[in-house]
């Protein structure tokens, strides 16, 4: 991809919703906030200079220390962060775009943070999305079956967070 | 048997036939189990060679011949397991069901001249509605086990037994008409002489009709690719799959009893019974067994019995190697395959082996030369006459050449030069 | 008057209830523990829901404590049945990372082991495709020459199934003496058992009727839901990473020969040498996939064959795989792989520590199997052994 003009490109069609953009990591990102993510989404799938129809990886990451004196030294805020690995079978190029995300939604702990669900542009999202709700603890509005899929139902907590401690019990069954 | 108590040693009639079927019933029981456990052997060694194992090696000396008893001695050791849902009575009476149904057909069974249970002149009628019986026993031990799995299995095996019984029945007509009786015996004895007497070289239509027959054979014992009822694939074990343990094993033995016994159906239907390709014991003792008596009698029905048995068994492993060969179709197809293409072609085989028998035609029994008591297929009270001559096993020549000149007397064709 | 009539009809029709039916998490043919919930009328199943978890190991927490040199026995655990394939994607991706080059050897040895491992993953996909539509023989057919396969692993890495053999760095050994005569007399011997599986399957009747026009995923379909490998390639979609990956992994089959096993014009590559496509199949359904795997087998051997050529021919080691407790640069990298079930991500995030912040395995069979309950809609319950055989899952990854 002539990455510097199409990316050049996507900044004057989306403007503002467009919040970064590295072109110099391994794996070139942007990162979109949550309101433009469809948006977004929409257009590169189907613009045919980008073609991005298939979500190869929905990633979450989450970006806190639970030690205090190793959280000291990072140089980054607590937050989630989402990354979408999309693929274009015809053009043959990749591209990651990154949501980021607060921990927990206005601050509050308990109350799952939301972004807009892509099953509706990706049928692949639907599961990844009910996988990074599961261990992530994310709200994905929109999607259509949002149920954890790895762990189950009534499993407490979201096991891919950094704070998360493993239940003493579950359903009787010690687990540590 | 139950005769020659009477009239020789003075037994009381009623003792005299309780004794004969004491003797006939555990006769057979030991034919049926021990068949069953060298079938179940010849299944998994064959299945072992058809797949590059051994098989069993150990149990018994060499090739492990005694597989199927450890096998047995493990099924009884077994816990004794049922549903706690289940259905308590039905559940345990199903596998006796199945397998008294199974068991049941051999008694009509004849194994050479003579050498049978009970001889009914409507043989091959009772055969096929006992063994016909045994899916009830299947239909309550899906519905007793309170498994959906095992529901599934019996409502295929059910859907399964009833359609292919109107091929099979139809297919078992054809050399009913020819032999014109419906008895086992007086069918196989029919087809002595050169194996060019077997009905299934009668005429183009039986011989097509007799792979009609073995197909419709094996979709009515549940054997692959016609397994629907215990598809482990899909249904677990179908309709077994909550039984364990001995109950489990009548089914087993309940299905090899099952191909051990449309496999001996297919024989004398269409493979002429025990009679050999080469009417060995007519050049010996110039006469078929059904004419001869005492120790001629006794070789020659106890090579009759060897043939039977051989081709039998022939049969089963048929059975055994499409069963590791092919996969399994699905119930739509198997019912599909039983109604548009089994049924009519059946149906058509009928009437062409019936215009064949109305027209005259040649039969394969007319190819070779040897031509013992009157071979060729006849017609009305000639043949009637002949019949009645032929199965009486201590019948008086007289009677047997009157009815024989008769025959010749009448004859259309003579189908050799004697 | 027409209130009576309906009831009549009412009461002719035989009334008939839905039930729900659990296949798995026990059960023979979900390779593995995949429940399938299924509502059924009688022998028709109208939905079907997936439920998956019963084989979470937490893959992926446990990645977040130690190093990627540590974490690559996990990733045999994941697809068990191509371990070999699961340690190559997790040690490019970290490579990627390190942006650390393997020298000739290793990338030729990385070749020989991939494609070996790709035959070996395909016969147990096709074997066990053959015991869930019944015919148990194939399965054990298959067996057979995956077993001579196995002990060539064995001699190379002391392991059956979980190898650990590819690893950061290159491989943590070269092969012993002799074994590429071993393994070109292994290829000599195989070609010919494949013409037995085509005749004992692919051309078989019965199997062509039970699986061709079963399950058919359009081409859009496949791209929508995220399937890889013969999964997609099976729809008709022309991509293989091997060529059209990322470079970092292409460079690896730089300089080899090989067609992407896709139907174009109705036509294979090479097709003359196999058993022609049936009338009956729809491009998209079980048959093709099953097909499409079974063509990769002859490529794999093709490609083997080639890597051996070149691993002769290059010098110096097979590598030096780094050491456990090596730090990670600072940053983040995504490679997929193109392994036998389709493409295989791993995405490592790194804090500049030896321990990566966060390990995702973008699993291919858990894309591949999120398409069922559209595919199993109003299908026969016969039909669904057949369509999840197809997509040849293993629950190891999909849960991981």
């Amino acid at each position: 991809m002539g990455g510097q003009d199409l990316i050049t490109q996507l900044k004057d069609h989306f403007g503002d919703q467009i919040r970064d953009v590295n072109l110099e990591a391994i794996d070139p990102w942007i990162e979109v906030i949550p309101e433009g993510l469809i948006g977004i989404c929409t257009f590169l799938r189907d613009d045919p200079q980008f073609g991005f129809d298939f979500l190869s990886c929905l990633s979450g990451v989450d970006y806190f220390q639970p030690d205090p004196k190793k959280a000291a030294k990072v140089d980054w805020e607590p937050h989630l962060e989402l990354v979408y690995h999309l693929w274009s079978i015809a053009n043959k190029t990749s591209l990651v775009l990154k949501v980021i995300l607060p921990r927990w939604k206005d601050g509050v702990v308990d109350e799952l943070p939301e972004v807009p669900s892509v099953a509706g542009i990706w049928r692949t999202a639907d599961w990844h999305e009910r996988e990074i709700y599961d261990l992530f603890g994310i709200r994905f509005s929109g999607h259509p079956d949002l149920r954890r899929i790895l762990c189950p139902e009534d499993w407490v907590g979201y096991p891919l967070r950094k704070d998360y401690e493993m239940p003493v019990e579950y359903h009787g069954i010690r687990c540590r | 048997m139950s005769e020659f108590l009477i009239n020789s040693w003075g037994w009381p009639p009623f003792y005299a036939h309780a004794c004969a079927a004491f003797v006939a019933v555990v006769l057979i029981l030991h034919v049926i189990a021990v068949g069953a456990m060298f079938f179940i052997w010849l299944e998994r060694k064959v299945a072992g060679r058809i797949q590059d194992r051994l098989g069993p090696t150990r149990v018994g000396g060499k090739f492990g011949w005694l597989q199927t008893l450890a096998d047995g001695i493990k099924l009884i050791a077994k816990e004794d397991l049922m549903p706690a849902d289940a259905d308590g009575m039905l559940f345990r009476v199903a596998p006796y069901i199945a397998f008294c149904a199974s068991f049941s057909s051999f008694i009509a069974l004849p194994f050479a001249t003579g050498w049978v249970g009970l001889d009914i002149n409507v043989a091959v009628f009772f055969v096929v509605a006992i063994l016909g019986l045994e899916v009830f026993g299947v239909i309550l031990a899906g519905y007793a086990s309170a498994s959906k799995w095992s529901l599934f299995g019996a409502m295929r095996e059910a859907a399964q037994v009833v359609s292919y019984e109107v091929p099979l029945g139809l297919c078992i007509v054809i050399p009913v008409t020819i032999a014109g009786t419906m008895d086992l015996t007086k069918i196989s004895n029919l087809q002595a002489g050169w194996f060019t007497n077997w009905y299934i070289f009668h005429d183009p239509f039986t011989f097509l009709t007799s792979f009609v027959f073995f197909s419709c054979a094996l979709a009515s014992v549940n054997r692959a690719p016609f397994d629907l009822a215990e598809a482990e694939s899909e249904l677990v074990a179908g309709f077994h799959t909550e039984y364990s343990g001995l109950r489990w094993s009548f089914f087993f033995m309940a299905e090899y009893g099952s191909m051990f016994l449309v496999s001996a159906l297919g024989v004398i239907l269409f493979l002429g019974g025990w009679n050999g390709p080469i009417p060995l014991g007519q050049f010996v003792f110039g006469a078929h067994a059904a004419e001869l008596s005492g120790l001629a009698f006794f070789l020659v029905n106890l090579l009759g019995l060897a043939n039977f048995m051989f081709k039998v068994v022939l049969g089963v492993t048929l059975m055994i190697w499409i069963r590791w060969t092919l996969p399994r179709l699905r119930i739509d197809q198997v019912i599909t395959t039983c109604w548009k293409y089994f049924t009519p072609i059946a149906a058509v085989m009928f009437i062409g082996v019936i215009s064949w028998q109305l027209l005259g035609l040649p039969s394969g029994g007319d190819l070779l030369p040897l031509h013992v008591d009157g071979r060729p297929r006849l017609s009305g009270d000639v043949r009637e006459q002949h019949l009645k001559g032929a199965v009486l096993p201590q019948g008086s020549a007289d009677r047997h050449s009157a009815a024989r000149r008769a025959l010749e007397g009448n004859l259309v064709r003579v189908g050799g030069g004697h | 008057m027409s209130t009576v009539e309906k009831t009549q009809i009412v009461e002719f029709d035989v009334r008939t209830d839905e039930m729900l039916v659990n296949m798995g998490p026990q059960h023979p043919s979900t390779h593995g523990v995949l429940r399938l919930v299924l509502r059924t009328d009688g022998e028709i199943v109208s939905e079907v829901t997936p439920h998956l978890g019963y084989l979470h190991r937490c893959a992926e927490k446990i990645g977040e404590n130690l190093t990627p040199r540590q974490w690559s026995p996990y990733t045999d655990r994941m697809d068990y049945l191509a371990g070999m394939s699961m340690n190559l994607g997790w040690s490019l991706c970290v490579e990627k990372l390190m942006n650390l080059h393997v020298t000739e050897k290793a990338r030729h040895l990385r070749v020989i082991i991939a494609e070996m491992q790709r035959i070996a993953s395909h016969l147990v996909g096709m074997g066990v495709y053959g015991l869930d539509l019944g015919s148990f023989s194939p399965f054990l057919y298959a067996f057979r020459e995956r077993e001579k396969i196995l002990d060539l692993f064995e001699e190379v890495c002391g392991a059956r199934l979980t190898y650990s053999y590819l690893t950061v760095g290159g491989a943590t050994a070269d092969f012993p003496p002799g074994w590429l005569e071993k393994c070109e007399s292994f290829l000599e011997q195989f070609l010919p058992v494949i013409d037995e599986y085509h005749a004992l399957l692919t051309t078989n009747a019965i199997f062509i009727k039970r699986c061709a026009g079963i399950g058919v995923i359009s081409r859009e379909m496949a791209i929508s839901y995220g399937c890889t490998g013969p999964v997609l390639r099976g729809s008709g979609v022309d991509m293989d990473l091997r060529r059209d990956g990322e470079e970092w992994y292409t460079n690896m089959y730089d300089g080899y020969a090989f067609e992407v096993i896709v139907e174009k014009d109705g036509h294979y590559p090479n097709d003359h040498t196999y058993p022609a496509v049936p009338p009956e199949a729809i491009l998209g359904d079980s048959w093709h996939r099953f097909y499409v795997r079974m063509l990769e087998v002859r490529q794999a051997v093709d490609l083997v064959h080639q890597a051996i050529d070149c691993y002769r021919k290059a010098e110096g080691s097979c590598g030096d795989p780094v050491k456990i407790t090596e730090k990670l640069p600072k940053g983040e990298a995504y490679l997929e792989t193109e392994a036998p079930r389709g493409q295989m991500g791993f995405y490592v995030v790194s804090d500049g520590s030896a321990i990566p912040w966060r390990v995702k395995a973008r699993s291919s069979c858990f894309c591949n199997l999120s398409v069922t309950s559209d595919l199993c809609r109003n299908t026969l319950i016969a039909d669904i052994p057949a369509i999840i055989g197809s997509l040849d899952i293993v629950m190891g990854e999909i849960d991981r």
